[in-house]
């Protein structure tokens, strides 16, 4: 009797739309939204420095926000949280480590590794795309796994490549690159510092925050374009996709090529921004925090907009930021990182356990 | 003891405010074989939910009326309640698990046991499992239906069909107290002479004091083996009868019986068809599940209203799918003089055709999307409607929004503005958007399935209005797939019936209801292959 | 090698499979053992590569078995309750140590303490479990990436708790167990009181001719182990069996059936919590002491990847392929790194290829699944 339904719905009232509104943005972004809250004014009361604080909550927003952008088209698509990053941001490692082997240096150092990473990413993405095409409905936990494989493997890549440089090998011999890379001399600081300035005591990475802004844009534009449209449709029910004529199939490739793109971009302003390259297992757990990020800003395994990403990667990246220093006045210099993973697979949990609304009905 | 084994006493059952069940009582004698005939949505299923005590009755508000076995009235309040009284259910899809043996499967939840040590410890469940004994009891069950060569520690996985289906009535005659089988379409699965095999099976069975339940689509079948029928329509009990005073054509009318007055624009002219024929459909296969079509033939003629009913299973769903590249399917499609390739939704939409599917909320709709996105997203991927170019195709929301205001306002879809997510409207208006999306291709032939499918009665008159209306006024030839057929004769300038996958007869609106009837229990093919 | 020489090797070298009723048919066998034999392969050249002398591998093996087999076994109830791979037996392990926590703090030694710890985890596990289930209940079909995040989550919890309430809220005689700041547990939890308790209640060396070093066989571990089989087969042959087996069959037929479909999943849940938390407790006392914040980590990554390679998949398991999936595992585990230390001349080779090959079985497998669920629902 499911087609029989509640006809002549009453409008709804203004107290039934702001219960509404509050149902929708969840309880739990309520609970982190207050612990940030109580995070600053403790930060206040034990008189730490707010501009600077507040310069690294710019700073670390900036760098993360394009890893946590690449969820949206892999969201979109259907194919649920991207958590077989790892594998785009193989691709931008792996075009960093070469543009240092060429001894590229600067800003064309940066372009030159994040316009190949994304090239080695798109491909990766399209093969993984179609591979995700005949585990459909597994998509999470394969990808997992699969993120997981490719780290390892990689590796091994990483003990054997033949590169030169001695800026990534061991100083004192032995096969590999080091674990990790100083950027220092190559393109560290080339967004951050651009157009940078102080006000009122907070640095402000002028050229990160508009390279993220940048994307923000793109993005946002894609997800209006025509085939930014057809992969939402897809994404929300892949039937109705298939009646209006779409490939559902090529889309879902479409997002995981665009997703690993925007995976390998953003590892690389990630390094620029931190100034070091970690190689080895260094990538294994960055999906998660990509994952939680997302969530955290209201995004659900089945939809996620430009404003869920960036509401998202704030306040996590606040909540990381605030924390570090107020934990190790309060108690130990640990907990800034345990409260990371509570709060991190804790909002993923509740993604996961959550009813979700329009699944696929086959 | 009682004359009676099972009675059911003026049974009334409302789904919120839905009377789905308007009185029906039904008494069955021991050792017969009593049959429940009636449409789909007729109430057969409600009225066996009622007698199974099923949660989905007492979730909502429960049912009145009597249950009496015996002569003693009796409580059915759960499944559990309805096993322990003697009733035995199979049911239209299987329950049976592939990785289980036979024995197995009929011993399901009701494993013979014997205690150990262990279960003294820590409780009866944990009692070891008595397999010779589950094998002796499936042995004495399988022999009673008469497949002594069934070996019953076989997998269920891999066995015919027809074999499961009697895997399912051992299991319920090996409960000792099944006095009542309840068989709910058990011959739709079957090929004809696994269908006799059963019959013959039910026979036997009632010969052995157990009463039959049978309900069925077959209306032959139920001639061959019972004794009463009873006759359901919209929820009413039309007619009970012996079988003596029954034949196929009398139970068909009593079916399908004309009910619905005449819906439609009373003011407007008759639909401007002409006898061109805009679409021609040649030995089409369709290969949808449950809705099989097994090699239609079927014109449409250009600017008509084209009604396609038959009873459910039958395939009258499948056509549309299979046109428009929801299923696969084989054959011909020639619109309008150009053959169409089959299995592409895009070539289908983009020459002219639309479709409103069946299952409005699993494929006709982005549930959690604003109406004008559903709206128009189908126009924008396949006609580039509603885009600006600017380098890239960019959605252009000032033509969005004026489109579905304008939709909004044409089909009267009440709702608090473009942007509300659909998934919140009421069902009359979801079919609205359903429709309005279908008019934004601006189509030449709409299909349009079962439009008043999970609506209540006002709006189904304004959905069918609306397909009336767009007829008249835009002159879209119109294709309407419906499980109810008053609301075909209403509005449909020809009504085209179909059995078994293919095409039985096409009648005009106001042929008799025997007519129909016939048409729709397939005689017309029967007595074709008798001729033959 | 001709594929007759791999079969025999295999029946050669493995501990018994349950014996096949149908009669054996090579081809038939070969296919259905493709991924333990591959493994089979790889830890037979590994081995042959690694240098090590037999007598040491097979005493490596017999530790491993006997430390490693009670957490692989542990797996094997939810596989067929139809729950997959059940990556939460990291709460198991947790409740396991959080019990070592009390023993040790209270120092109780020996067989006593082993057995108390045993009995105090019980509880610890069955309320882990008991939420595990009740999660996994709400995230039905997505019990294995719930499972993971899961063991993530819990992780932070408990270092959250060792980290800063231990010593703190929760007392702790035992000052070497803190950290010199007065709260948080170290890093190692010295657990020699402990050591061996049960292994060295009888142990019984066989000494091989034409070789100094004689292999240990620890008798009673591997009794325990031997115990915990026939358990699970006889509880597979009661009616509670049967109940797991039919929801993990098809949850919609067996609930119609009047099976109660969600007790039985969180059932059997806590059976694997409980299981996985004295598997974890037999693995402590054969270590001797314990990584406070990574003993626990990998057990579910570990044990699932061994009852993979033992041939087991999503929704199928055999005691037997628990079995041979921790020796095949573990087997390439002790070879990998100096087999890849002789290959390739590089240590790490060998190590990340575990690593890689623990991944990546996992991945394969959940591929696989996904993949033929798809077909299914096709037909």
């Amino acid at each position: 009797m499911a087609d029989l339904e509640n006809n002549g719905l009453p409008r709804e009232s203004m107290g039934e739309r702001i219960r509404e509104v509050i149902k929708d943005f969840g309880i739990p972004r309520f609970i982190i939204l207050g612990f940030l809250i109580l995070l600053i004014v403790a930060a206040k009361v034990l008189g730490l420095s707010m501009p600077q604080l507040l310069g690294s909550i710019l700073t670390r927003f900036g760098m993360n926000g394009i890893l946590v952008l690449a969820m949206i088209p892999a969201i979109q698509s259907g194919t649920g949280p991207n958590f077989v990053l790892p594998l785009g941001i193989t691709c931008g490692i792996v075009a960093m480590t070469l543009s240092i082997e060429l001894d590229m240096t600067g800003l064309s150092a940066f372009l030159f590794s994040a316009g190949f990473g994304a090239l080695l990413a798109g491909i990766a993405g399209y093969f993984y795309g179609v591979f995700q095409n005949k585990v459909k409905g597994q998509e999470m936990t394969v990808g997992t796994y699969v993120g997981f494989s490719v780290v390892s493997l990689m590796c091994i890549f990483w003990t054997l490549v033949p590169f030169k440089s001695p800026e990534m090998i061991w100083p004192y011999g032995g096969s590999g690159l080091r674990v990790t890379i100083t950027l220092e001399k190559r393109f560290a600081g080339v967004l951050d510092n651009l157009f940078s300035f102080d006000v009122m005591g907070v640095t402000v990475p002028t050229g990160l925050l508009l390279f993220f802004a940048l994307f923000c844009v793109l993005t946002w534009l894609y997800m209006r374009s025509k085939s930014g449209i057809a992969m939402m449709m897809v994404g929300s029910n892949p039937r109705f996709a298939e009646s209006a004529g779409l490939n559902v199939n090529r889309l879902r490739v479409l997002g995981s090529v665009l997703s690993q793109m925007l995976a390998a971009v953003g590892i690389v302003v990630y390094a620029e921004s931190y100034g070091f390259l970690q190689l080895y297992m260094g990538p294994l757990f960055m999906a998660f925090f990509a994952v939680a990020s997302i969530l955290i800003g209201g995004a659900s395994l089945k939809r996620a907009t430009v404003t869920h990403a960036v509401i998202g990667t704030f306040l996590f990246q606040s909540i990381l930021v605030v924390s570090m220093p107020v934990a190790n006045l309060v108690v130990a210099d640990n907990l800034a990182d345990v409260v990371r993973i509570i709060i991190s697979n804790g909002i993923i949990l509740y993604a996961l356990t959550r009813k979700e609304a329009g699944v696929d009905v086959r | 003891m009682a004359a009676y084994r099972l009675e059911m006493r003026d049974i009334q059952k409302e789904y919120f405010g839905n009377r789905v069940l308007k009185g029906v009582s039904i008494r069955v004698e021991p050792g017969k074989i009593y049959s429940i005939v009636g449409e789909n949505g007729a109430g057969k299923s409600t009225l066996m939910n009622i007698l199974f005590g099923m949660p989905v009755i007492h979730n909502t508000g429960g049912f009145s009326g009597e249950i009496l076995m015996d002569g003693n009235p009796v409580r059915i309040s759960s499944p559990q309640d309805a096993v322990d009284l003697g009733i035995g259910m199979v049911h239209q899809e299987f329950m049976l698990l592939p990785g289980f043996s036979i024995a197995e499967n009929i011993k399901l939840n009701r494993e013979i046991t014997f205690p150990n040590m262990v279960s003294r410890l820590f409780g009866s469940r944990l009692q070891s499992l008595d397999i010779p004994a589950m094998r002796r009891d499936s042995r004495k069950a399988l022999d009673r239906l008469g497949l002594s060569t069934l070996d019953e520690m076989l997998p269920v996985a891999g066995l015919p069909v027809g074999y499961m289906q009697f895997v399912e009535i051992a299991r319920e005659i090996d409960k000792e107290k099944t006095k009542i089988l309840v068989l709910d379409e058990p011959t739709a699965v079957l090929t004809e002479s696994e269908a006799e095999v059963l019959l013959a099976t039910m026979r036997r069975l009632a010969g052995e004091g157990i009463s039959i339940l049978f309900i069925t689509h077959r209306l032959d079948e139920v001639l061959a083996v019972s004794e009463d029928i009873t006759v359901l329509r919209d929820g009413e009990q039309v007619a009970t009868l012996k079988t003596g005073e029954a034949s196929v054509s009398r139970l068909a009318e009593l079916m399908v019986g004309r009910k619905l007055e005449a819906v439609g624009c009373d003011a407007c002219a008759p639909s401007p068809k002409g006898d061109k024929t805009l679409l021609k459909i040649e030995d089409l296969r369709v290969d949808m599940p449950g809705e099989r079509v097994r090699g239609l033939d079927l014109d449409v003629y250009e600017g008509e209203i084209l009604g396609v009913g038959g009873l459910a299973g039958h395939g009258k769903i499948g056509i549309a799918n299979g046109v428009l590249g929801m299923y696969p399917a084989e054959g011909k499609l020639i619109l309008d003089g150009k053959e169409l390739p089959l299995n592409n939704a895009l070539e289908a939409l983009r020459s002219g055709m639309a479709f409103v599917s069946e299952d409005r909320r699993g494929v006709g709709l982005l549930l959690d999307e604003s109406i004008e996105t559903n709206m128009t997203v189908t126009a924008m991927q396949c006609q580039e409607k509603f885009l600006r170019r600017m380098g890239i195709s960019l959605a252009d929301g000032g033509a969005i929004r004026r489109h579905a205001l304008k939709m909004i306002r044409d089909l009267d879809i009440r709702c608090t503005g473009p942007e509300q997510i659909v998934r919140r409207l009421s069902g009359g208006n979801q079919q609205k958007v359903c429709i309005a999306k279908a008019i934004t291709l601006e189509p030449r032939l709409i299909f349009v399935s079962e439009p008043t499918r999970g609506i209540d009665v006002g709006a189904k008159k304004i959905v069918l209005d609306l397909l009336v209306r767009l007829n008249r006024e835009m002159g879209v030839t119109v294709v309407i797939t419906s499980s109810e057929l008053a609301e075909l004769r209403s509005i449909c300038d020809r009504i085209a019936i179909i059995y078994n996958g293919k095409l039985e007869g096409v009648l005009p609106p106001d042929a008799s209801d025997v007519d129909f009837g016939l048409l729709m229990a397939g005689e017309m093919s029967h007595s074709r292959k008798e001729a033959s | 090698m001709t594929s007759a020489q791999e079969t025999r090797t295999t029946q050669n070298a493995v501990p018994p499979i349950p014996p096949a009723k149908k009669k054996f048919e090579l081809a038939y066998a070969l296919r259905s053992n493709v991924v333990p034999l591959f493994f089979l392969v790889i830890c037979v050249i590994g081995a042959y590569y690694s240098g090590l002398s037999l007598p040491f591998l097979l005493n490596e093996i017999v530790v491993r078995m006997a430390r490693n087999s009670f957490l692989v076994i542990s797996l094997i109830i939810p596989i067929l309750a139809g729950m997959g791979l059940n990556f939460g037996i990291v709460l198991g392990a947790m409740a396991g140590q959080f019990a070592y926590f009390a023993t040790v703090n209270w120092q109780i030694a020996g067989l006593w303490g082993f057995t108390l710890t045993c009995l105090l985890s019980f509880p610890l596990a069955v309320f882990f479990g008991w939420l595990t289930g009740k999660l996994f209940n709400s995230a039905k079909g997505k019990e294995m990436i719930t499972g993971i995040i899961l063991g993530f989550f819990a992780n932070g919890v408990y270092q959250l708790i060792n980290l800063y309430f231990m010593g703190n809220l929760i007392p702790i005689r035992v000052p070497e167990m803190l950290i010199p700041g007065g709260y948080g547990l170290r890093n190692t939890v010295d657990l020699k009181i402990m050591h061996y308790a049960l292994d060295n209640l009888w142990k019984v060396r066989i000494s091989i001719p034409g070789s100094i070093m004689p292999i240990v066989v620890p008798v009673v571990t591997l009794a325990v182990i031997a115990l915990l089989c026939v358990g699970m087969h006889f509880l597979f042959k009661t009616k509670l069996g049967q109940e797991f087996r039919a929801t993990g069959q098809n949850r919609h037929i067996a609930e119609v059936s009047g099976i109660q479909v969600d007790k039985i999943r969180i059932l059997a849940i806590i059976f694997s919590t409980v299981l996985a938390a004295w598997g974890q407790i037999i693995f402590l006392q054969n270590i001797g002491n314990m990584n406070t914040y990574g003993a626990h980590v990998q057990v579910g990554t570990f044990a699932v990847a061994a009852i993979l390679i033992g041939g087991a998949s999503v929704s199928k398991a055999t005691i037997g392929q628990a079995l041979m999936g921790t020796l095949l595992f573990h087997t390439m585990f002790i070879v990998s790194p100096l087999a890849g230390k002789n290959l390739l001349g590089n240590v790490q080779v060998g190590e990340y290829f575990r690593v890689f090959v623990t991944y990546g079985v996992i991945g394969v497998a959940l591929a696989l699944h996904a993949w033929q669920g798809k077909a299914k629902r096709k037909t």
